[in-house]
């Protein structure tokens, strides 16, 4: 090709560029005034402000959800079938968990406290042991697809909503204005952070109580908080993860996959393994610049570099739980509160003494996904040791288990010294022996233990607990994960984890070998120094 | 005063390039050790493993140096001499008497020297290496069909590392002393540097080949 045609090329092509530019700007300058609105791309193919069955005025829930059955008739026949409406799960090695059945060390238990507890069920009148979990009206659809952000339960009504003007809490003078349920079934939509937040960021009785690493900062976060959940960046909903079908949510922290030695999901491929793992997107060695990370992932947890802290947000988690001081009646005869500088309330008489924390940096320990409960009716006893309400099993020797980055929540909670077992508490409620109205804890123990049918000696004591829980939301941006010195070191974050040399931290060092190879050194410079100084004293007595 | 050239232009590239790269491990893998702050960690790693590499570049053509040169020969091991090159350091260097050993081209490293120099070369530099790439390489190991090679653990690796480090260290302390043994305290690293060595006394034997004429005529 000659020189001159390529220079020729060149200028048209500049031409080109000019001209594409020039036409542009004027199509806009043109168009700009007279194009209506684009039209909306919904992503949906059904519009529901259009359907008949919800252009009605709706009296309570149930009257929603037989609507939506209308349509969506299996919706309930699949809900039933999930862990978000038994409450229920079957550990693998037979222990039956869920929140129906374990007692934790925040609110404790849901029995004896249905109607309170309920508010985050998604269901409608699960207010004692007798509901009925064949109901397909009163499956909740709301809790999960409202769109509007108007959709509230108020806890004590048994996960029912309000649809007429009450008095709540009864008798405070404090009136509640009922929802518009219409307009909320009109709006319904996928599922958003909100509403899985709207639980899950509250666990424990209030926002950031029980996990940390998620709370209602995770409701639009910024990158540094979360660099998947983003508001204007990626943009994750928790569905973006956990992959729903049929109403499936996979990622329950009851059956986790603590390793996944899987590689990173393809599409057009039939995958039994879990989607909520960091290895279904980023696989196996997702570390580019620096392959030497990649050497990490049979051992360690992306999480535990990736999350280097958690409770980042803004909001703390309660780190601690001292239900034993519970009930103090202020110098007012009321019960008492106290808040730190922060006005961040740490003593309530409801709830006792609690620690709070933010940007706690997590325990590490290893984990191979299986988890034990000490559940209501094992035995139990004051030692030493806190009583483990639940813990993670691994070691670095199973080939199963990565070392995770975890919570301990430390608690101290009332149990029965004499039958030596975890109580059930009657917490809430509108009668006397409630601890929330009364703070009698011999009443509300009785009470609580009658409801299940359980023995109780009379005899409250408080028992030191320690319970677990996997950090896994909040990842931070590359940039901000863990550095190698912050575990390659002594004293570093995995100073306590067993069973594993780790290049740079002391405890895994020979210390015979240290001390011996230092003391050859340093004879090996005494003697030379020792010849040296008899070289230059023989010298000067020459001269 | 006498010369002989005696360190040729790679074999003092090499020497020094050696020194360096070695006592930057050195710096590097106790730090790595957790034996103290310096580079800090991921630094001190990277740092290690780059002059890890080098130094393994810069093997590969001093073996193949030394066996095309013949240059292998100055480390075969000898018993000849040995006694009085003892003696010499514990008491002659003292007492003012000539060092026993008269340098030549075809011999310029005293029996203990080559004895040293052949125990580094022998034992110490391949310790290191073999623990070296094994650690460096650690994860990669588990695939190994060979179950003694499987199922090493890393602890183990680190000692044999550590350990091989520590024998270098000893090695270079012992070594930068003996260096100041010459005719002058500076002599021999002169002669490190140019490849000139001095005679401290006027050279007195005929010479017996082309190689040290030569040698000898420059001065």
């Amino acid at each position: 090709m000659s020189t001159r045609y390529r220079n020729r090329q060149a200028a048209s092509l500049r031409f080109d560029a000019l001209f594409l530019l020039g036409a542009a700007l004027f199509a806009g300058a043109t168009y700009a005034g007279e194009s209506p609105a684009p039209p909306v791309k919904l992503s949906s193919t059904s519009d529901h402000t259009k359907f008949k069955a919800l252009q009605r005025d709706f009296n309570s829930g149930p009257e929603v959800t037989k609507a939506c059955l209308t349509c969506h008739t299996e919706a309930s026949k699949q809900l039933h079938l999930t862990q978000h409406w038994t409450w229920e799960f079957l550990n693998p090695d037979g222990q039956r968990l869920g929140k129906k059945h374990v007692i934790n060390n925040f609110c404790t238990s849901v029995a004896s406290n249905y109607a309170s507890c309920t508010t985050c069920h998604i269901g409608y009148g699960w207010k004692d042991d007798k509901f009925d979990f064949k109901s397909e009206v009163n499956v909740d659809c709301l809790i999960c697809h409202d769109s509007t952000g108007n959709y509230r339960k108020q806890p004590g009504l048994a996960g029912n909503v309000v649809t007429k003007p009450m008095e709540f809490p009864p008798g405070s003078g404090n009136m509640v204005k009922p929802i518009d349920l219409k307009k909320i079934a009109q709006a319904v939509a996928k599922t958003s952070r909100d509403n899985c937040g709207a639980c899950h960021f509250f666990g424990g009785g209030g926002d950031g109580v029980k996990h940390g690493d998620m709370d209602s900062s995770l409701a639009s976060p910024d990158k540094a908080l979360d660099v998947h959940m983003d508001a204007t960046g990626n943009n994750f909903a928790c569905a973006t993860c956990h992959m729903t079908e049929g109403h499936q949510v996979p990622g329950s922290r009851y059956a986790p996959t603590a390793q996944d030695k899987g590689g990173a999901h393809l599409r057009g491929k039939e995958y039994t393994t879990n989607p909520t793992t960091c290895q279904s997107c980023h696989g196996q060695a997702p570390h580019k610049a620096n392959a030497k990370l990649n050497h990490h992932t049979d051992k360690v947890a992306c999480q535990a570099c990736h999350i280097p802290a958690y409770a980042r947000g803004g909001v703390p988690t309660k780190m601690s739980w001292d239900w034993s001081t519970a009930g103090r009646m202020g110098a007012d005869g009321k019960p008492l509160i106290r808040k730190d500088a922060k006005c961040r309330v740490h003593y309530t008489a409801a709830k006792g003494d609690f620690v709070l924390g933010e940007n706690v940096v997590p325990d590490y320990m290893w984990f191979n996904g299986k988890v034990k409960y000490t559940l209501f009716g094992d035995k139990v006893e004051k030692s030493g040791q806190p009583t483990r309400i639940n813990h993670f099993e691994g070691s670095a020797e199973d080939g199963k288990s990565l070392i995770w980055p975890v919570k301990i929540m430390r608690g101290k909670q009332a149990y029965d010294p004499v039958n030596k077992s975890l109580v059930v508490l009657h917490m809430a409620g509108n009668d006397d022996t409630a601890f929330w109205t009364n703070f009698n804890w011999e009443r509300a123990v009785a009470t609580g233990m009658a409801s299940v049918g359980a023995p109780f000696s009379g005899k409250v004591d408080f028992l030191e607990t320690e319970s677990t829980w996997p950090i896994t939301h909040m990842v931070a941006p590359a940039k901000s994960a863990l550095r190698c010195g912050d575990c390659h070191t002594s004293g570093g974050r995995l100073e306590k984890v067993p069973g594993i040399y780790i290049p740079g931290r002391g405890s895994d060092h020979a210390s015979w070998l240290d001390a011996a190879g230092w003391a050859i050194a340093a004879l090996t410079l005494l003697g030379v120094l020792g010849h040296g100084l008899g070289r230059v004293v023989v010298s000067r007595r020459k001269k | 005063m006498a010369r002989i050239y005696i360190f040729k232009r790679f074999e003092r590239f090499w020497h020094w390039a050696q020194a360096a790269l070695i006592i930057l491990m050195l710096l590097t893998g106790f730090e790595i050790h957790g034996t103290y702050a310096l580079f800090g960690w991921e630094k001190a790693v990277n740092l290690h493993t780059t002059a890890a590499w080098t130094l393994i570049g810069l093997w590969l053509f001093a073996i193949f140096w030394h066996f095309t040169t013949g240059e292998w020969k100055q480390y075969v091991p000898t018993t000849k001499n040995i006694v009085a090159v003892m003696a010499y350091y514990s008491v002659g260097i003292f007492t003012g008497v000539p060092h026993p050993f008269r340098i030549t081209q075809l011999s310029k490293h005293n029996p203990l020297q080559r004895l040293a120099y052949l125990m580094v070369k022998m034992f110490i530099n391949p310790l290191i290496w073999v623990s070296g790439l094994l650690y460096l390489y650690y994860n990669n190991l588990g695939a190994s069909k060979i179950a003694g090679i499987a199922g090493v653990k890393l602890g183990s690796i680190a000692l044999v590392h550590t350990a091989a480090a520590f024998m270098m260290l000893a090695f270079l302390i012992g070594h930068a002393y003996l260096v100041t043994t010459g005719h002058t305290p500076l002599a021999h690293i002169k002669a490190m540097i140019t490849g000139w060595e001095d005679l401290d006394e006027p050279w007195s034997e005929p010479p017996t080949d082309g190689a040290r004429a030569q040698g000898t005529s420059a001065s």
